[in-house]
């Protein structure tokens, strides 16, 4: 590989890391405003830019609708005492928030979000890396990310962190099997006979250009994937990690400043990347319609690429919106709950699921 | 490049591997062990077996590991002290060590395996589906007889927890 090319790689990775980490900053606030129209209040609507915000009407609205708040929430962040009590593992308190961020931002590598036509009419995929296992990547990385949540839960040394720690270890364990054979349905379609086989995700989307969706025609792997997600991202109704009315806030508690900071982005990460996922498998990616890809409706060229790049975004914030959505309005589950949901309803109905479609795979793709 | 990496990698995989071996935390012993298993993906990754890579990673560094870090963190596993080295166990590793040599020497020196180098398939990773179709044609009954070894695991690990909590 030449220098220039890894030059030119590491500038897209810095970019796409930049917006997803910008989209992170944005989900914070989007959350904050839509917990508080759920809960018919107001929410951030005082934190304004010097210049900006005394420009009249203008200024005003984007004031009101909290816009420079998640500016003044990172460098709250920023500029808190960072407390490291003395009980502490040092080394590994440290390591933990890391360890959370990291993976989530590893994994938006290889997730697919869009795609144009160049001047040949060539279609080119816009993705840093179109790998041919990439759902088992997504899976592999985004798994070492409970390694953050333990680390940190065992670190803090005391009590309710460790709870926390042990807690979100087992649940995400538990639903990462349910989530890996929910999809397996998706890539037994993909790779029918007589087809490449692949588990890149960008022939996923492809598969569902101008075709049903997967989530038509596979409810119940959406389902279970969605379901999978939540508790796999630790979001309420599964937030068993955090749980503030029993455990303070779970494997957290000792954290402080931009070592929150750190844990906070890294859910949100998350949840984008999972929502991208979500979209790519079984809702089309960024084909704007069943049936129908953006080549239908004629639009080529740079214009396919900004409207597909626009409508795998919509797709994104969508589900944002249905996870903050359910979160500010389901309870909590009990602890025993979710471990029975994980293992005695979603597991088998996972493994029933996949018998099911794979004779209708076979009745369907009978050579 | 191939081969800087490799050397790299190799070194990171020994070093990491040693720790396991050295660190008297638990703990550190479990992180050291996660690493290991990266700096193996990452040799994978360079022979271009990119499927075993990837499950080297959700399989040991995803899951295995966590359950040991799991376990090692309930049963609150407290640091190793040092052991009072007995001569017996000096003839022991002594013996085990020459076992080792023997076997690295038997296979280096053997003309079969570099014949054998020519005529291996290519990596797996090109294609997945030649994977596949190898595991569930060719391999089928050594994938069955292991899957059938790890559901006699499973059900012994539950009768055994179970007999202790009626005691």
């Amino acid at each position: 590989m030449e220098l220039t090319d890894i030059a030119i790689k590491s500038i897209y990775a810095i970019v796409v890391v930049s917006v997803l980490m910008g989209f992170c900053s944005y989900a914070v606030l989007a959350e904050r405003k839509i917990s508080s129209w759920i809960q018919g209040r107001v929410g951030p609507n005082r934190t304004t830019l010097p210049f900006i915000g005394s420009i009249p009407y203008v200024g005003r609205f984007l004031t009101r609708l909290g816009v420079f708040q998640p500016a003044a929430d990172g460098l709250k962040f920023l500029f808190k005492e960072d407390i490291t009590p003395d009980h502490v593992n040092k080394v590994y308190f440290i390591l933990a928030p890391i360890l959370s961020l990291v993976p989530a931002l590893t994994t938006v590598v290889v997730v697919p979000f869009g795609y144009f036509e160049n001047s040949a009419g060539e279609v080119v995929n816009l993705v840093l890396a179109d790998l041919n296992v990439a759902i088992l990547f997504l899976f592999a990385v985004s798994s070492l990310g409970v390694y953050g949540v333990v680390l940190a839960g065992w670190a803090s040394n005391s009590k309710y962190p460790f709870l926390g720690g042990i807690r979100a270890s087992a649940q995400m364990i538990s639903y990462e099997l349910a989530m890996g054979i929910s999809v397996l349905p998706v890539f037994m379609w993909l790779n029918a006979p007589g087809t490449d086989g692949t588990l890149s995700l960008v022939d996923v989307v492809n598969a569902q250009g101008g075709a049903l969706w997967n989530a038509m025609w596979m409810p119940v792997s959406f389902l279970i994937f969605v379901v999978c997600i939540f508790a796999e991202t630790n979001r309420l109704p599964f937030d068993m990690a955090e749980s503030e009315t029993e455990l303070v806030s779970g494997f957290h508690t000792e954290y402080s400043s931009f070592k929150f900071g750190l844990f906070f982005v890294g859910e949100y990460a998350h949840m984008l990347v999972g929502s991208a996922v979500v979209a790519i498998l079984f809702l089309g990616g960024w084909h704007p319609l069943p049936f129908m890809t953006w080549a239908d409706f004629g639009v080529h060229g740079w214009l396919a690429g900004v409207l597909s790049v626009g409508t795998m975004i919509g797709k994104l914030c969508g589900f944002m919106f249905f996870f903050m959505w359910i979160r500010w309005t389901l309870p909590r589950f009990r602890y025993d709950q979710v471990m029975r949901i994980g293992w005695q309803m979603l597991l088998p109905l996972s493994i029933a699921n996949l018998i099911v479609y794979t004779f209708v795979i076979y009745f369907l793709e009978r050579p | 490049m191939t081969d800087l990496f490799f050397y790299l990698f190799a070194t990171f995989t020994l070093g990491c591997a040693f720790g396991v071996v050295f660190s008297r935390n638990p703990v550190n012993a479990a992180m050291f062990l996660i690493m290991t298993f990266l700096g193996m993906a990452s040799l994978f990754v360079l022979l271009e077996a990119y499927f075993l890579a990837v499950i080297q990673i959700l399989v040991y560094a995803g899951a295995v590991v966590v359950l040991f870090l799991f376990i090692i963190m309930l049963l609150d596993v407290k640091e190793e002290n040092t052991h009072r080295v007995t001569p017996l166990t000096w003839v022991a590793s002594l013996i085990g060590f020459a076992l080792l040599i023997l076997g690295v020497v038997a296979i280096t020196s053997s003309d079969n395996i570099k014949a054998v180098g020519d005529t291996l398939p290519e990596a797996a990773g090109a294609s997945l589906k030649n994977f596949g179709y190898e595991l569930f044609t060719t391999y089928q009954l050594p994938m069955q007889v292991t899957g059938f070894l790890l559901l006699i695991a499973m059900i012994g690990v539950i009768v055994l927890s179970k007999r202790m909590k009626t005691d």
